[in-house]
């Protein structure tokens, strides 16, 4: 029996104006639905005082109605897939799931997830693999978002969490330094809360291209790619040579120091300079801006963190935050700024191959009892830790491998490094169900395809960059023949012997779950309730269930995570990137996103407004570099590295560095900037080295240009 | 079988052997290691030296490896102890306190030693140095010159080169009255030409320290000073010896190995004797210069991958000589002394002595072939990047002279600006809004603010052009205004 959603409060809004939140990034800019026809909403920003909307956000509505959107489920017939019944759709997934279990074992069949789901499905889809499936084989694409910076900061303070503070203390902050971030493009309204900083002439961005936030910038530091740990160890011992270090804070409130200044201390800022191409004096500037700020925060993003030495990398962020006195103190601190709109949310709640929900660890057997006796089964029946993103896709279909996969939320065959290393794995699956709303890459290449509703359409919750738990809420009825992600779980589950009762279909219901579930972890949620969201109570986790509890909006103000209350340094060495350009291939081809697109662009490319301002892929480069490939503005080029070849047409940029190619990662087949990209894995986190990789430039062939 | 390593000499190229060897044997199952060291101090960064001196960094912190490393990593040192002759054909090295200790292989990584000029009263009877006179090298000589510093005691320095005018800076930064004595025409005369020289020359004096050029010291006279060639007297209570140094290769001499300025080494840094190495500063490789670390940590590299079982070549090392002094930033490379006639070269040239900036750069067959950079901090990054790599240099050579004043897009000039923007150009990043996007939306009606942010979304993402907004308004109105008077104007 499905929900019979029209009897709930939260349905009452549907006709009327719904406050909720935007489909894409982290930020979750608020915004207000009205009805606008029976298949669309208007989009408003719903407090502009507290920041608008960027184009994506504007034009969000445009997907609901669109003929790109999936109506009925799919099933492969003879090569083509064809449309089919949903009993037919789901009797046959589950039927062969119970085929290649009984063949098998339960860790043939994998599941793969996403950061856009909101904390409900997540939290299910945790659930149905490890109960329902039994198998240990899941993971989610937040592993190539932010792995890195959650891993470095549980090393560093004992917790992860975004930001650690409200996004609203940036708004006073003096100095802000921005390693590898440019959210002028990828979170674009974020820029509101750099006004001071930005007037003061302390806004600091890293990053080897001049992006639209480094132009803002009062110092734009553009080190080589692959080189930013050295850049942070330079400004770490820039700070000490120049007596910055906050000595009394270090002492009191953090342990490691001299073991992490032992290593920095061989990266003065010339030899620094040297590797990165950052002048010895702007490193020293950076620590002064910092250092002299009232109020400075250090933030780190996917450019620190898409490395093999991602966590070390953020670690010396840190390191430098750490130095200058900065995290735990109000008015300051260290954040990462999370890429996906549930990335925060997506990685606590059991989605992730290593973990249990609220954050806990799957091989804890306190955490195992505790998540076991929610579910209602047996400790001993939970899996234990399966392979972390990449290396599950790249085991598919081999001999030790999984030979069954269900994709949701999530388009691997764009967005995994090595992509037509995926593409290979996945054909070589004996079955592929991707649940989506559009007939992404991955459902193209799928056995069944199941379409589900999307944003406006549906209820849950969804964990910012500051931790705060938002209410996503319905604005309109579904088109009719899709099914929520919460139902498909339920049906599936079912059809495989599990009590329905088990795989609630009411987000609220499954919440409720969820909060027992994550209750007295370090992401607790149990204090948290739809109805105090809806009431409009700003809760960042976390929310024990304690009367009156306020939530946590500042972490550390007294103490550290870590039992002795201290943050702790992280011992860091630059060593590099994975695969340094030589003869071969001498450019670096580094990657990133554009304003109008999203992750995979499976959404933004089907809105004409977004696809007209950015329909294909180019490729960022130097007019000198260009012009030595023999290549002019507007040509087809060829970006050719050891693993593959993108195609993509040339844009000049005068203010890139001669050495660096930049390429956008939203674009799908030969367009794909993963054809390219390294899949070294951090040792760590086991985040994929996507900023950086070898190439070389050529003019595309007549043939391939077509 | 594992292979017993000695390292003779435990300083900035001894414990990065040790180190390299370790990363690579990290259990030590392929190589012992014993070291020797003669410095009673656990080994330590010279190259900041110059922040001890200044007061900026502990003799604590400048050590280079954690205490207890060594014992850590299974490396035997022998600390305060030298090496005194090598018997090559024993295979075997005696120590000053009269042990003997095998090896299977012998690395020579000595360093080099301060050279003290044969000045008169510079040195006493027993050959040691004066009361008053100290060396710049090592942890111990800082300990010396801090403490002969104080009180703001006259300091001079003995030699402008780059030690030397690393510690004149230091001290001066302390307070002490510095003056610097230098034999030669202009400052640095091994990295620097005549212009850089001078415009550097210009830059400490205003910094505080004194220069002497062609000043040789005739005498140290405890007590008053240096009395010059000349008869002239440069009051100091302590002077620096800076005078440059001398690789230590006696023992390899004695030892009978090749020795020409330093151990001779090939690029697997092997002597003359296939058993014995030699890095760092007491070594003489045809790829480098000595008196860097980073040649010395290469060749670590290099050496440690062969002394474990593989191979990595040393092929030289480029040398950037970037000077230690805050309030100067000089970086020097490559074939600086090009003169701008060179007919195998394209030399550019600028000076700007007042600002205390000199610029050059020598390009050769498309390559950066040496360059200059005082003052000018961003030219020496961008430079030395093309440099290192051997990247061909851009057509734009005075871009690179000058570092980022390089012609970036324009950017949204706020208010006043609004009359020149261009039309393509975009105002509003978040929403993509054009100039021209803004100038229709107010043809079309649409006359303040609210009303341009609903017609074209300008200013409803970060908010931040706003102000380019409101002045594309105001611009507007105002060329309304404009055209209206003239329209009126004519009628009347």
């Amino acid at each position: 029996m499905r929900a019979a959603t029209s009897t709930r409060p939260a349905d009452a809004a549907v006709g009327a104006a719904v406050d909720t939140h935007c489909p894409y990034c982290a930020l979750q800019c608020g915004m207000t639905l009205s009805p606008a026809g029976r298949t669309s909403v208007r989009v408003r920003p719903r407090d502009p005082s507290a920041g608008g909307l960027c184009q994506k956000g504007w034009t969000a509505a445009a997907l609901l109605g669109s003929p790109a959107r999936l109506t009925t489920p799919l099933l492969r017939n003879g090569g083509t897939l064809r449309p089919a019944s949903w009993d037919e759709a789901l009797g046959l997934v589950a039927r062969r799931i119970k085929e290649i279990v009984a063949e098998r074992g339960p860790d043939a069949v994998a599941v793969f997830g996403g950061g856009g789901l909101t904390n409900e499905k997540a939290y299910l889809l945790g659930k149905f693999a490890r109960v329902a499936l039994g198998t240990s084989q899941v993971d989610y694409n937040g592993r190539f978002c932010m792995s890195s910076a959650a891993a470095a900061a549980h090393r560093a303070f004992g917790l992860d969490r975004g930001l650690p503070f409200p996004l609203a203390d940036l708004d006073g902050a003096d100095a802000v330094l921005l390693a590898g971030a440019n959210p002028a493009e990828t979170m674009p309204p974020f820029l509101s809360h750099l006004r001071r900083a930005m007037d003061a002439g302390g806004l600091i961005v890293v990053d080897p291209r001049r992006t639209p936030t480094a132009e803002r910038a009062a110092l734009h530091l553009a080190p080589a790619p692959g080189t930013d740990l050295a850049l942070a160890l330079g400004i770490l011992h820039a700070a000490v040579a120049d007596g910055r270090v906050d000595h009394a804070y270090v002492g009191d409130r953090t342990t490691g120091f001299e073991e992490a200044w032992r290593p920095a201390a061989a990266w003065w800022p010339e030899r620094v300079e040297r590797v990165t191409g950052v002048a010895a004096a702007d490193q020293r500037r950076a620590a002064a801006i910092l250092a002299e700020a009232a109020s400075a925060y250090v933030l780190t993003a996917r450019g620190a963190e898409q490395h093999a030495t991602g966590v070390d990398t953020v670690g010396a962020w840190i390191n430098l935050a750490l130095a200058l006195g900065l995290p735990g103190r109000l008015g300051s601190g260290w954040g990462c700024l999370t890429g996906q709109g549930n990335g925060q949310g997506g990685r606590e709640h059991g989605q992730k191959a290593d973990q249990l929900p609220g954050y806990r660890r799957i091989d804890d057997p306190a955490a195992r009892a505790h998540v076991a006796r929610v579910w209602g089964v047996e400790p001993s029946v939970l899996p234990g830790p399966g392979r972390s993103a990449f290396e599950l896709l790249d085991a598919l279909g081999t001999s030790g491998g999984p030979s069954a996969l269900l994709v949701f939320g999530s388009n691997p065959v764009v967005s995994a490094p090595h992509s037509a290393r995926v593409a290979d794995r996945l054909a070589a699956l004996d079955l592929l169900v991707v649940s989506d709303i559009v007939l992404s890459e991955t459902a193209r290449a799928a056995d069944a395809v199941l379409p589900i509703t999307q944003w406006a359409e549906e209820d849950g919750t969804l964990t910012n960059l500051e931790g705060r738990v938002l209410l996503r809420r319905r604005a309109l009825a579904p088109p009719p023949g899709v099914r929520t992600d919460l139902e498909v779980l339920h049906d599936l589950a079912v059809r495989l012997g599990q009590p329905p009762e088990r795989f609630p279909t009411d987000p609220e219901t499954v919440f409720t779950e969820l909060r027992a579930a994550s209750e007295g972890g370090p992401a607790d949620y149990s204090g948290v309730t739809w109805d105090r969201l809806r009431a409009g109570e700003r809760l960042h986790w976390p929310v024990p269930r304690q009367p009156g509890h306020q939530g946590t909006p500042r972490l550390f103000l007294d103490r550290f995570a870590h039992p002795d209350g201290r943050a702790r340094f992280a011992v860091v060495d630059h060593t590099g990137p994975a695969e340094p350009p030589d003869e071969e291939f001498p450019l670096y081809a580094i990657t990133g996103r554009v304003l109008q697109h999203y992750q995979s662009g499976a959404q933004t490319r089907r809105v004409e407004e977004l696809r007209a301002a950015v329909p294909e892929a180019y490729v960022e480069v130097h007019p000198d570099t260009a012009r030595r490939a023999g290549l002019r503005d507007g040509a087809a080029a060829a970006v050719v590295g050891r693993r593959g070849r993108v195609l993509a047409t040339v844009r000049c940029v005068p203010s890139m560095r001669p050495d660096v190619v930049f390429l956008p990662f939203h674009f799908p087949g030969a367009q794909r900037a993963n054809l390219v990209t390294n899949p070294a894995l951090d040792p760590v986190s086991r985040m994929p080295e996507f900023k950086v990789c070898a190439v070389r430039l050529s003019a595309a062939g007549e043939r391939e240009a077509q | 079988m594992r292979t017993r390593v000695v390292i003779a000499g435990y300083g900035m190229a001894g414990a990065r052997l040790a180190e390299e060897i370790r990363r690579r044997d990290p259990a030590g199952e392929r190589v012992a290691i014993v070291a020797v060291g003669d410095e009673p101090h656990p080994p330590y960064n010279r190259v900041l030296l110059s922040n001890v001196l200044a007061g900026a960094m502990s003799a604590e912190s400048v050590r280079l490896q954690e205490e207890g490393w060594a014992a850590a990593h299974g490396v035997e040192v022998r600390r305060g102890r030298a090496v005194v002759s090598v018997d090559r054909a024993g295979r075997g090295v005696a120590l000053d306190d009269g042990t003997w200790v095998g090896y299977d292989v012998l690395v020579l990584a000595t360093g080099a030693r301060a050279w003290v000029p044969p000045v008169e009263g510079l040195t006493g009877d027993d050959g040691g140095l004066a009361p008053g006179v100290a060396t710049f090298r090592t942890l111990d000589d800082c300990a010396a010159i801090a403490a002969g510093a104080r009180g703001g005691a006259r300091v001079a320095v003995l030699g402008g080169g780059l030690l030397g005018l690393e510690a004149a800076r230091g001290l001066a930064a302390r307070g002490n009255a510095v003056t610097v004595v230098h034999p030669n025409g202009h400052l640095m005369e091994r990295q620097l030409d005549h212009g850089a020289g001078h415009v550097l020359a210009r830059v400490l004096r205003g910094l505080g320290v004194r220069v002497l050029l062609n000043s040789r010291a005739a005498r140290y006279l405890p007590g008053d000073g240096l009395k010059l060639d000349d008869g002239r007297l440069v009051a100091a209570d302590l002077v620096v010896v800076a005078a440059g140094v001398r690789p230590q290769t006696a023992q390899a001499s004695a030892a009978g190995l090749a020795v020409d300025g330093g151990v001779l080494v090939d690029d697997d840094l092997r002597t003359s004797d296939p058993l014995i190495h030699a890095i760092g500063d007491c070594a003489r490789h045809p790829g480098t210069v000595p008196g860097l670390v980073q040649p010395a940590w290469e060749q670590a590299a290099a050496l440690a991958a062969l002394l474990t079982g593989g191979r990595s070549p040393y092929r030289g090392t480029k040398v950037v000589t970037r000077l230690k002094a805050s309030g100067v930033d000089l970086a020097a490379l490559g074939d600086v002394h090009a003169a701008p006639d060179d007919p195998r070269a394209e030399v550019l040239w600028l000076s700007e002595p007042s600002r205390g900036r000199y610029a050059k750069l020598v390009v050769r067959d498309e390559r950066v072939a040496g360059a200059i950079a005082l003052g000018v901090p961003d030219a020496a990054a961008a430079i030395t990047q093309f440099y290192d790599r051997g990247l061909p240099v851009p057509p734009d050579r005075l871009a690179l002279l000058l570092g980022r004043a390089m012609p970036y897009g324009e950017g949204a000039a706020p208010g006043g600006g609004a009359a020149g923007l261009p039309g393509t150009s975009v105002v509003c990043r978040c929403n993509a809004v054009s100039k021209d996007k803004l100038v229709a939306a107010w043809r079309s009606g649409a006359r303040d603010l609210t009303a341009l942010a609903s017609a074209t979304r300008a200013t409803t993402g970060c908010g931040t052009c706003t102000d380019t907004v409101c002045g594309i308004a105001r611009w507007l109105a105002q060329s309304e205004k404009a055209e209206a008077a003239g329209t009126a104007h004519a009628q009347s």
